[in-house]
C-alpha cells in the first residue's frame, strides 16, 4: 500500500541534514548556554548562529529580535499576554481576527477574565479579514492587533502588509501568527510593518520543541514565565539547544528552497483539487481557490452527505494521513471555529477534510489520493441515510441546491429535535 | 510501519470497516430515524417483524466510525429478539459488545438505542396493541 502524508499542517519530518546538525548537541556538546565555562560558551555560538538563520527567514533587522521558546503555542501566548501586560497602563483593548488559531483566541479569553477587552473582526466567506474592518475596530485604548498570516484550517492569506501600514500609522503593536505559514510564504517583517511574529520550525522540516517569537525592539513585551534571565529576561528556562540548532538550519534551507517548495506544492494543490472536484459530485472547497489568496500547501474540502471522521479513518486505512474539522473529530464535539466563522453549513462542516501538502509529495501520490478518496466517498455515501434521502428527493443539496426537498440542516433538526450548533 | 495503530479497538474498527446489516429493508414494519443534537450524526434503523419477533434489521448512518460501528452492532444484537425484549434494549449492550467506546463516543451508542426504539415506536403505531418501549439510556462510559 502507498503511504501518503497529507497532514503537513500538523507537522513535518525532520530533514536528515538537520538531524545530523542536531546530533552532537545531545551528547558531545551538551552544555547549558547560561554556564560561564567552555561547555556553556561553546553552545552560545551555536544559538547565536541559529538566531541569525531565523532572522534571515523573516528579514528581521537584528538577530537580537529573535526569542526562543518551546513551540508555536508558547510564542503566541508570550506575544499576546506579554504585549497586553506591558501596555496595560495605556489601554486594555485588543483587535483580533475571528479565525485566529486557538492559541491566540484562548490567550485572549484568559485576558478577558482579567479585564481586557477584545474586538473580534469578522471574516468574509473565504476567510479573509478586511483591513478596513481592522482599522474600524481600533479605539484609543487599543494596545495590540493580532492577525495571522495564512489560516491553519482553510489556507486563506491575510493582507498583512496593509494591516501593518494601519498599525504603523496608529502606533499600535501588530502581532502576526505565522506558525501555519513560515517557511512556506515569503515574510519580511520590516516592509510588512510587523512588530511581533510567531513561528515554529517543525512545520518546515525542523524539529519539534522549539518556537520563535520575533519581537521588534520598539514593541514592549514582558515575560510571562519567570525564574531565569534567558532570552533577555523575557523567557525563563534553559534553551532547547539541539532543537534550536536544528531549527535554525531548517530555516536556512526553507529560505533557500522556498521558491521550489511553493511551485511544487502549488502544482500538486491544483492537481489534487482538480482531480477531486472532477471525480466526486457534491464536493466543495472551503477558503479561496488555489492561487495568490491561498497558501500552496492547503486544501480544505467538504464532501456532502457524509461525515469527516469516517473519511479520515478510511483514508488512514488506505495509507493516507489527513485531518478534519468535523465535530466528530473534535473532543468538544464542535465543528472547527474557522468553518463556523466563514458561515459554512453545519452538515458541510461535518463532512470536512483537510489535506496539507509537503515538498516530498508527488503527482503519483496525488493521483492515488484522488482514486482512493473517490472510493471512500462512494462507500460512505452508500451507508448514509442522507445520500439515500437526497437521491429520493427528500432533502436537497447545500452545495448545488435543486430547489427540491428540505435542507439537510432542517432535516437534521427535525430528526434530532433541535438544531445542531 | 509494521504495526497498524487504530483510533478504536479492533471490534469497533471491524464493524466500521465491514458493517453488518447495512442498508434498507423493503416493506419494513418499522423505521426509525434519529439525529444527535450534540454532534449532528443521523441514524436510521429499519425492522422486519414477524409474529412479534425481529426477523431482520438494517441500518444507515451519517456519522463517525463509532456511530457506524454502534448501528452495525445494534442491528446484530436485536435480530431474533422479540419486540418485547427489544423494547428494553440499552445502549450499554452495544458498548459492551463493541468492547468499549471512548467516553466522548458513548453518545453514538445512545443514538443506536434511540434509532431502534424509534423503529419500534413506528411499528407500534401501525399495530396499536403492542406496548410502548421503555427508555433505559445509560450514559456511563466504559473502558476502551
Amino acid at each position: 500500500m502507498r503511504h501518503v502524508f497529507l497532514d503537513h499542517q500538523s507537522t513535518t519530518p525532520v530533514l536528515p541534514e538537520v538531524f545530523e546538525a542536531m546530533r552532537p548537541y545531545f551528547i558531545e556538546i551538551f552544555g547549558n548556554p547560561s554556564s560561564l565555562h567552555q561547555h556553556g560558551l561553546r553552545v552560545r555560538d551555536a544559538i547565536a548562529n541559529a538566531r541569525s538563520q531565523f532572522a534571515a527567514l523573516i528579514n528581521a533587522e537584528s538577530a537580537d529580535d529573535i526569542l526562543f521558546v518551546s513551540g508555536g503555542t508558547e510564542a503566541v501566548n508570550l506575544a499576546v499576554k506579554g504585549v497586553a501586560y506591558a501596555n496595560q497602563r495605556k489601554g486594555n483593548h485588543i483587535v483580533v481576527s475571528e479565525t485566529e488559531h486557538p492559541s491566540v483566541l484562548s490567550s485572549l479569553e484568559f485576558l478577558e477574565k482579567q479585564g481586557f477587552v477584545t474586538s473580534k473582526v469578522k471574516v468574509n466567506p473565504i476567510g479573509w479579514t478586511d483591513p478596513a474592518e481592522i482599522r474600524a475596530a481600533i479605539t484609543d485604548k487599543t494596545t495590540l492587533i493580532c492577525v495571522h498570516y495564512a489560516n491553519h484550517d482553510i489556507g486563506t492569506i491575510q493582507s498583512i502588509a496593509e494591516i501593518g501600514t494601519i498599525a504603523t500609522e496608529k502606533g499600535i503593536p501588530f502581532f502576526v501568527d505565522a506558525v501555519a505559514s513560515a517557511g512556506w510564504l515569503p515574510i519580511d517583517v520590516q516592509t510588512m510593518g510587523i512588530s511581533l511574529l510567531s513561528l515554529t520550525p517543525h512545520r518546515f522540516y525542523g524539529p519539534k520543541g522549539v518556537g520563535v517569537l520575533y519581537r521588534n525592539r520598539r514593541a514592549r513585551l514582558v515575560g510571562v514565565q519567570h525564574g531565569g534571565v534567558q532570552e533577555g529576561g523575557r523567557r525563563a528556562g534553559t534553551e532547547n539547544v539541539p532543537s534550536i540548532v536544528g531549527g535554525g538550519l531548517a530555516a536556512e534551507i526553507a529560505l533557500r528552497e522556498m521558491p521550489i517548495r511553493i511551485a511544487h506544492t502549488a502544482k500538486l494543490q491544483k492537481r489534487l483539487w482538480d482531480g477531486l472536484k472532477n471525480s466526486i459530485p457534491y464536493i466543495k472547497l472551503n477558503g479561496p481557490e488555489p492561487g495568490p489568496q491561498r497558501i500552496s500547501t492547503n486544501l480544505n474540502i467538504s464532501t456532502e452527505f457524509i461525515e469527516g471522521e469516517g473519511q479520515l479513518l478510511l483514508c488512514d486505512m488506505n495509507g493516507i494521513a489527513v485531518a478534519s474539522g468535523s465535530s466528530c473529530v473534535s473532543k468538544s464535539l464542535k465543528i472547527s471555529h474557522v468553518l463556523a466563522a466563514i458561515g459554512l453549513d453545519h452538515a458541510l462542516a461535518q463532512g470536512n477534510i483537510i489535506m496539507t501538502l509537503g515538498k516530498d509529495n508527488t503527482e503519483e501520490d496525488v493521483d492515488y489520493v484522488v482514486e482512493s478518496f473517490q472510493k471512500i466517498v462512494q462507500k460512505l455515501r452508500g451507508m448514509s441515510p442522507m445520500w439515500d434521502e437526497f437521491e429520493r428527493g427528500i432533502i436537497d443539496s447545500v452545495i448545488k441546491p435543486a430547489g427540491r426537498g428540505k435542507s439537510f440542516s432542517e432535516h437534521a433538526a427535525a430528526v434530532s429535535g433541535k438544531a445542531a450548533h | 510501519m509494521s504495526d497498524t495503530y487504530t483510533l478504536y479497538n479492533s471490534t469497533v474498527m471491524d464493524h466500521f470497516m465491514n458493517p453488518r446489516n447495512m442498508g434498507d429493508l423493503k416493506d419494513a414494519d418499522g423505521i426509525g430515524e434519529v439525529g444527535a443534537a450534540a454532534c449532528g450524526d443521523i441514524m436510521k434503523i429499519s425492522l422486519k417483524i414477524k409474529d412479534g419477533k425481529i426477523e431482520d434489521a438494517r441500518f444507515k448512518t451519517f456519522g463517525c466510525g463509532s456511530a457506524i460501528a454502534s448501528s452495525s452492532m445494534a442491528t446484530e444484537l436485536i435480530k431474533g429478539r422479540t419486540v418485547e425484549e427489544a423494547m428494553s434494549f440499552s445502549n450499554q449492550e452495544v458498548v459492551s459488545a463493541l468492547g468499549g467506546l471512548p467516553p466522548v463516543k458513548i453518545h453514538c451508542s445512545v443514538l443506536a438505542e434511540e434509532a431502534l426504539k424509534a423503529a419500534l415506536e413506528d411499528y407500534q403505531k401501525k399495530r396499536p396493541s403492542v406496548p410502548a418501549p421503555s427508555r433505559t439510556t445509560q450514559l456511563q462510559p466504559m473502558a476502551v
